[in-house]
């Protein structure tokens, strides 16, 4: 962890240069928000892939000094805390106590009050759906010096606004959640091979009651082998090896230079994935492995985004809603294997019912994709304006963490009701991602 | 080698630095118990509750300007009765001097030294003394690179930094004879809010990272620690770069 903070998104596109970076150290020591000149914006890790983390020619709130926690309940998992923490810190804290994070992403590396600007999911959304649900209350910090401490009863109206709210609304202080119970640090997993959507959607159908399903597609795969995949699901394991046991965390590989541009190209993708899908030798394949490995198997290399040169690459993470026989999915697959942009991260779930308090949220029912491209221009922008066309004709929506190029149309299409968000944004805060989608 | 239950009752002075609290939050989850020593009532309290959180099974804070050394005796003895004892000593309090003011502002020097050598050397000599009777205890100190050898942009800063590992370096030696580790501490340079002015670059390193190092050199009994461990090889050549050379570079501008 040497070297200087890295204030860029992690796909690295678009560039921004903030005008200026105040890094926050104590609570009780906050600069006078109202006395800054331009806009600012609170930035944790920067693990948003676009441009909704980043603020071009305007100031940045680095929280991650904020890392103190305040109370822990061990007995009701209860957890308030600085929001600078992050959830590799929580996890270090908590999972030696037998609990875990309510909903984690796929990487440990965010800060809480990340999590909370972005409403994130996980593998169990059709379980226990986005980390918003989760937090009992937080404190907001707005620009005229006013702070709200809010909840689903307190202040509800910033409380829903924040949640998902892409950091717009104030600066979080603190934030309180539940986490929850878990008999051991172990997951319980299996892989399933499949073969095309239909399947997908079948396993998807018979594993329901597993609290965790992820899918990973080979979108490299044409032919015979169009679809082709390999199914995740699993559950902490129980009865459990002794919660108390040492756990440790994996050494961090890091990833210190830029590989050259040419790094991810179709014929690494390719060896990557059959890599990938061989390693499958049975249908079904069952481990015990410790919850690191499942839930942040790209974690151990530190900064992989430099995998993609410097050049970035973008995500595209949207959801559409179930529709029989699938169609809409696979057309969007076929687009995406014909192109031959792929990368080897496409990853499928499933998003189940329950709703957020978040007024931005993004999680809704229905399927979610989510891809990596290499970014080379116009190519790459082009074919995402035609996946674009198929999402939004069966009112599907994009994922503002993730994107680096949506337009507003296809923004305001996502959230149908972001005109019950504005009201809440902070006059002195604003994005590059915010600028964006509402330029003329 | 140190017994893990020889430490669970620490006095930490500068308990808010970001070394101390970094250091602090692996001793409290071996269920250490602490006497935290600062200037901000705010500031202590935060740090209080985050070592209780991650497991101390008691923090008392307390308010200090460590220039008044007429207070350090009573201070030492406050810590000795709200923990029942005290196994290590941790002190890490200090400013880094605006080189620029001291060289005109001898009040400022003179204060400058106060607060980054007199006072702890000051407080050295009282909890050495503690020590040395009950026959046991750690006490470590952080100094700093900048104390290995005087650069022309920061050596009031270093000067005192060079005092204090010298007085440190004599008082191991004195309580070896009691079995008392005395451990300095030399961090290069850390990304905390003492350095946040300053430029930084690739040698600069996350507390966290710096307060693992401590904790576990700490439980090993080193005597000098540099951390992270390769500014022990950098400050060895720089150490070793004669007068005429090291006048000429950049590295002593």
């Amino acid at each position: 962890m040497y070297g200087t903070k890295r204030y860029t998104s992690w796909g690295r596109y678009p560039k921004a240069q903030p005008d200026q970076i105040v890094r926050l150290q104590w609570l009780d020591q906050l600069p006078r928000l109202d006395e800054h000149h331009g806009s600012m914006l609170p930035f944790g890790l920067g693990r948003s892939y676009g441009d909704s983390c980043l603020n071009d020619g305007g100031t940045l709130l680095d929280t991650t000094a904020l890392n103190r926690f305040i109370a822990f309940d061990r007995a009701s998992g209860i957890l308030r805390c600085e929001a600078g923490v992050s959830l590799a810190q929580i996890l270090e804290l908590v999972v030696p106590h037998g609990w875990f994070l309510p909903v984690s992403p796929g990487t440990k590396f965010v800060t809480l009050g990340g999590a909370i600007a972005n409403d994130v999911h996980g593998k169990n959304h059709h379980k226990d759906g986005t980390f918003g649900r989760h937090v009992t209350c937080f404190e907001l910090l707005r620009s005229d010096g006013e702070r709200l401490v809010c909840s689903p009863t307190q202040n509800s109206d910033y409380y829903r606004a924040t949640i998902g709210g892409l950091g717009l609304t104030g600066l979080i202080l603190w934030a309180e959640f539940q986490l929850k119970r878990v008999p051991s640090y172990l997951i319980d997993s299996e892989d399933l091979q499949f073969n095309g959507i239909d399947d997908f959607f079948e396993l998807s159908r018979l594993s329901t009651h597993y609290t965790y399903s992820v899918s990973w597609l080979d979108c490299t795969a044409g032919g015979d082998n169009f679809g082709r995949g390999v199914f995740n699901r699993g559950e902490f394991f129980d009865p459990p090896l002794g919660v108390d046991a040492p756990h440790r965390f994996p050494p961090i590989l890091p990833v210190p230079f830029d590989f050259p541009n040419f790094t991810v190209n179709n014929v690494t993708t390719t060896i990557f994935n059959q890599l990938f899908y061989h390693k499958q030798i049975f249908p079904v394949r069952r481990s015990v492995k410790p919850y690191h490995s499942f839930f942040y198997p790209l974690d151990v290399a530190a900064d992989w985004y430099y995998l993609y040169g410097k050049n970035g690459f973008v995500q595209y993470q949207l959801v559409v809603p179930y529709q029989d026989g699938y169609d809409h999915v696979k057309e969007i697959f076929r687009l995406i294997v014909r192109s031959g942009q792929a990368s080897p991260l496409i990853v499928f779930k499933t998003f189940g019912t329950l709703q957020s308090p978040g007024i931005l949220s993004f999680p809704r029912e229905g399927v979610t994709l989510a891809i990596d491209f290499a970014f080379k221009g116009e190519t790459t922008l082009q074919l995402l304006n035609q996946l674009d066309e198929i999402v939004f004709a069966v009112n599907g929506a994009l994922y503002p963490a993730k994107d680096a190029r949506m337009s507003g149309e296809a923004f305001r299409k996502s959230f149908p009701n972001w005109e019950t968000f504005v009201p809440f944004i902070d006059p002195k805060f604003s994005s590059s991602f915010w600028r964006r989608i509402n330029a003329k | 080698m140190i017994e893990e239950s020889q430490m669970l009752k620490i006095l930490v002075l500068g308990a808010t630095s970001a070394i101390a609290h970094e250091t602090m939050r692996h001793f409290a989850k071996d269920g250490a118990r602490f006497y935290l020593v600062g200037r901000s009532v705010p500031k202590l309290s935060s740090v209080a509750h985050d070592l209780q959180t991650h497991g101390a099974k008691q923090t008392e804070t307390y308010l200090a300007d460590l220039n008044d050394l007429s207070q350090h005796e009573a201070l030492l003895q406050r810590a000795i009765t709200a923990l029942e004892g005290v196994d290590a000593v941790f002190i890490a309090h200090g400013t880094l001097s605006d080189q620029t003011r001291a060289q005109t502002d001898v009040d400022y020097l003179a204060s400058e030294l106060m607060t980054n050598f007199t006072s702890t050397a000051s407080l050295l000599t009282h909890t050495a003394n503690y020590m040395e009777a009950q026959k046991r205890g750690v006490i470590a100190v952080i100094s700093s690179v900048a104390g290995d050898r005087g650069r022309a942009s920061n050596y009031v800063y270093g000067s005192a930094m060079a005092a204090k590992t010298a007085f440190v370096s004599g008082l191991r030696n004195r309580l070896a004879k009691a079995g008392v580790q005395v451990i300095t501490i030399k961090p290069g340079l850390i990304d905390t809010p003492m350095t946040a002015h300053l430029k930084r670059g690739r040698l600069m390193a996350h507390p966290s990272l710096v307060g693992e190092h401590i904790y576990r050199a700490m439980k090993r009994g080193e005597g000098v620690v540099y951390t992270p461990s390769f500014w022990r090889y950098i400050m060895l050549i720089i150490r070793a770069l004669p007068e005429a050379i090291f006048k000429r570079m950049s590295l002593s501008a």
